[in-house]
Parts: C-alpha cells; structure tokens; sequence
C-alpha cells in the first residue's frame, strides 16, 4: 500500500511536469507552424499597409529594441547604484535599509498596469509637462506620450529585479578580497570601484538580461506612455511616439477590420516577438560568459 | 632593550557588542622587531592584531577603550585618518586573498589607489622591487600579465606581502600567514619575514609555536583575551614566568 502510494506521487509530480512541458510544446508549434507562413525578409524589414492586412511589422521591431536599450541605459545604471548602496554602505539592521528593502521587493510585484498609469501621471503630466512650462515656454515638447517616457516607465518596472540581482552578487564577493583592498589604504569607494564590481559583473549582466526579457514583453506600461497605434515612421527623437510589438500584437488581434485577413500577420508577428526576445537574451547571456572568462582569466 | 617602540598599546578594552574579546592589554612592539603573538583559538590574538590597523573598524557593533599609539600618536583619536594609518600599518590576512586580477595589477594596487605614481616606468619598478623583496620575482617575472589565480598557495601568499609591501608600509601585520600552506612554502615564508625585519616592525599572530620560536625577538602569550606573558621570545620558550605559558608551549593544552 505504502508502495503504491510513493509509485503514484513519482506518477503526479511527473505528469505534471510533462504537462508543463506540452502546453509549450503546442504553443511554440502552433506559433512556428503558422508564424512561418508569412514570415520573410519583407515582412521584417516593411511597415505595416493596407491597413494592417498586408506588408511587415519593422517599425514595431524597431521601436521594441530601441525601447528595451533606452530602458537598460536608465534602469541598469540607475539599479547599480542603488545596490552598491544596499549591499555596501546600509547597515543591514538598520529601519531605514530594511524598509527601503520591502520596498523594492513590493514594487517587483506591483501589477504593470499600474506601471502604465504611473508612467502617464509622473512622467508624460508630471515631469513632461513641468519641462515644457518650465524650459519651453508652454509648447508641447515634452508633456505627451513619447519613447522617452515609455522607456522611463519601463525602466521604473524593471529597476527591482536589477538592484536584487546585483545586490545579491556584490554580497557574495568575499570579504577577504573588502579587507585586503581596505588594509592596503584604499578607500571604501576605490574597494567598490576596483574590487567589488568588477566581480559583480556577471550580477550587473544578469540583472539586464532579466529586465530585458520582462520588457520586451510588456504591454501595459508603454500603452498610455508612448507606444502608436500606427506609425510607418520610425521615431528619431525622444518625444516621438513609437510601434511595438506587444501592442501591435493586441491590435492586430482586436482592431483590424478583417481579423480573418490579419490572423497569419499576427502569427508572424508572435513569433518575431518570440525570436527576438530569446535573441536579446542569448545576446546577453553570451556577453556574460564573456565577461566572466574575462574576469577570471 | 633600548630600541625605540614603534606601537605602544595601553589599557586596551576589547568588546564585540557585549562580549569582551580582550582585557586590559598593555604592550610594547619594538621596531624592527619580529613580534610573536601566540595563545589558543579564540584567545583574543587576531582581535588584538586586528586592531593596530582599525581592520575591526568593519566589523559591527566592535568597540575599543584604551589607547594604541603609533610613533606616538593614538590611531584611534578622532582626528586619525585611518586610510592613511592603513597604508603605514600593513596586512597579510591567514587565508592568501590575491586579487582575481594579474599579477601585476596586484602588486601595483595599493600604489594605483594611493596615487603615488602615475608613471609606468615608475610603476614596473615598484613591482618589480616589491616582487623581489617577497622573494617571487624569479618564478613570476615571465607571466605578470596573467591572473594571479593560477598561482599555488605558497605563491599567493608571497604575493599579498608584495602587495602590502608596495605601499612602502612601516609596520606588518601577519595574521597567521603560513597556516594553510605547506612546509617548504612556510620555509619560505618564514625566511621572508627574517629578510624583512630590517626595513620593517613586523607582528605575526601564529599558532605554530616552532616558528615563534624561530621567527621572533619578542613573544606574547594571550590565553582568554588576557595578555598573560610578554617577554623576549628566547625567555618565554625556555623560562616562562607563567604556570599558563609553560603548560601552553610544552602543550599540555591549547
């Protein structure tokens, strides 16, 4: 009986495993088999015509990548210092460290809907709007939707998981390494600068490669923020509205005219998504590996 | 025993929070001498070590009463600039903790973070001179560029005294520096702290009482965070004064 019992449980944990495993199985397939048939080089490198029922999805490509980069560029930096703070210059039972700890874990699980409003009342009406009294004499610059403010949102989103990542790896570099800098006369700032971040490179890359993968794929954040409807030019400057693809994919899949007639685009377009998630990931996780023989050489 | 004292400590009080590491410790270390602290684990020894560079400044809720001057002046007056105090009182901790750097990058890090020269010429040659005076020079002269991980123990070890040694310190700390290598490295070790007591004071925490013997002028005995006997080593090892001292060193415990 007993026996039975164990053989069931190995039974339950493993075909709830396969069953993971098959439910991605069918959606990467499904996406593949259907994503291939209109998938070409012009489909990659046109915009959107007719409406959406026909060309490609290039400026949504575009206007994704350069919004993850324009978020790294904010959040990564910012995140760094953050957790040189956390992880080096707080006192670990001090009240201050321990709330502005909770803090940014509540804010990792802050719904990203909430991101977007955020975004559009801080940024594009607070701070956008405030720029554009203040510098520009009332003309509207800064105080609408744009790439930079979307970014900025963006970034706020996936500043949690950078300063966790990092802090966690400046923590982890031995102490031995802190005392031998410091015993030598360098300062707390040269022991961070020299010593302890160099180590923490692979920290710094993890972290990116996490807030990475989280904004590629993000919708709401960039939906009150910056992200167009419809736009065949390509944003070249920082209040300039933008495509992307996750919200090109929702509306393709709600708003064409002919939702028939869109199906193998927003397929395609699925997969572009998918592809080029995972090919920023692997970017970053090649650049780590780099870094890593690099440091350890 | 007319040579000058280098580091004269008084009255030292020693507390992690509320637990009391040392006790009233008065001690004179004499310079260019080697001196010798000895005593079981957890007798206060390293704490002790530790505190002539403020290293248990780092540690929190750490606590010092009394008084350490160096060349006369309290390190641990208000005014004291404890970079600066570091960078005369040098380290050499048990565990070797070279830098995952080059070799070269290794040597040359204290004189980079101290400022005292930008020229590469310059550079080299502390390098190379610290290199030598820690005896490494010959086995490493072909592969400076490379990471100083790839060295053996024994070999780190000398290259965190090079290190230490680069920002022309006046004292040595030595926290057990040859525990965790093998003899013939010891030996060199060893012979090292021989060669380096001319240009420098040097206190070495051991618990190898062989190379107390052999190493030191002067000797300290710490059992349960008290300075028990502190005499001439030659003394200490053949006519201790203490009951405790002589029942540690003939190793009837500890």
């Amino acid at each position: 009986m007993r026996k039975a019992i164990d053989r069931s449980v190995v039974f339950l944990c493993g075909g709830a495993t396969l069953l993971i495993l098959l439910m991605l199985v069918i959606i990467l397939s499904n996406i593949t088999w259907h994503g291939m048939e209109r998938l070409s080089w012009e489909f990659i490198s046109q915009p959107p015509k007719q409406g959406m029922r026909a060309g490609g999805i290039f400026p949504a490509i575009y206007g994704t990548v350069l919004l993850v980069l324009l978020m790294s560029v904010a959040a990564v930096p910012f995140g760094v210092i953050v957790a040189i703070y956390f992880a080096e210059y707080a006192k670990r039972e001090s009240r201050f460290y321990r709330w502005t700890r909770m803090a940014v874990n509540n804010l990792a699980g802050v719904p990203s809907i909430v991101f977007g409003l955020f975004g559009l009342g801080f940024f594009v009406h607070g701070i956008g709007q405030a720029l554009d009294r203040g510098i520009y004499g009332g003309k509207l610059l800064l105080g609408q939707p744009s790439i930079l403010w979307a970014s900025m949102t963006m970034a706020v989103l996936t500043l949690p998981v950078v300063i966790i990542t990092v802090e966690e790896t400046m923590r982890a570099v031995p102490r031995e390494y802190r005392e031998a800098s410091l015993a030598l006369g360098a300062t707390r700032l040269q022991t961070i600068l020299r010593v302890v971040l160099p180590q923490s490179w692979s920290g710094v890359m993890t972290g990116a490669i996490l807030a990475i993968s989280r904004g590629a794929g993000e919708v709401a954040p960039v939906l009150f923020t910056g992200a167009a409807y419809f736009l065949p030019r390509l944003p070249s400057r920082a209040n300039d509205q933008f495509m992307q693809l996750g919200y090109h994919i929702w509306v393709l899949a709600t708003q064409s005219p002919d939702v028939e007639a869109t199906k193998p685009i927003l397929y395609s377009t699925v997969l572009v998504l998918l592809a080029l998630t995972f090919l920023l990931n692997v970017t970053a996780m090649v650049i780590r590996k780099r870094i890593r023989s690099w440091a350890t050489r | 025993m007319g040579d000058p004292v280098k580091i004269d400590v008084s009255d030292m009080n020693f507390f992690y929070g509320t637990t009391r590491a040392l006790h009233g410790v008065n001690m004179k270390i004499r310079e260019h001498y080697v001196t010798a602290l000895i005593g079981p684990s957890g007798c206060g020894k390293s704490t002790f070590l530790r505190s002539l560079n403020r290293m248990n400044d780092l540690i929190p809720g750490a606590r010092l009463e009394g008084k350490v001057n160096l060349d006369g002046e309290n390190i641990y007056s208000p005014s004291m600039d404890v970079i600066g105090l570091r960078r005369r009182v040098g380290m050499i901790f048990q565990r070797s903790n070279p830098f995952p750097m080059s070799i070269y990058e290794n040597a040359a890090y204290g004189v980079r973070v101290n400022g005292l020269t930008r020229d590469r010429l310059k550079l080299d040659e502390i390098v190379e001179r610290t290199l030598r005076a820690a005896a490494l020079w010959d086995e490493v002269k072909d592969r400076l560029s490379k990471s100083a991980m790839g060295l053996s123990g024994g070999q780190q070890q000398r290259l965190c005294i090079a290190r230490a040694l680069a920002v022309q310190p006046e004292v040595l700390l030595m926290d057990e520096p040859a525990s965790a290598l093998d003899p013939i490295s010891t030996a060199k070790i060893e012979e090292l702290i021989y060669e380096l007591k001319e240009n420098y004071t040097i206190v070495i925490v051991t618990h190898n009482m062989q190379q107390a013997a052999r190493v030191s002028d002067e000797s300290g005995f710490f059992l349960t965070g008290r300075l028990v006997e502190f005499s001439e080593t030659k003394r200490l090892f053949t006519a201790p004064s203490n009951r405790e001292t002589e029942d540690y060193i003939t190793g009837r415990f500890g």
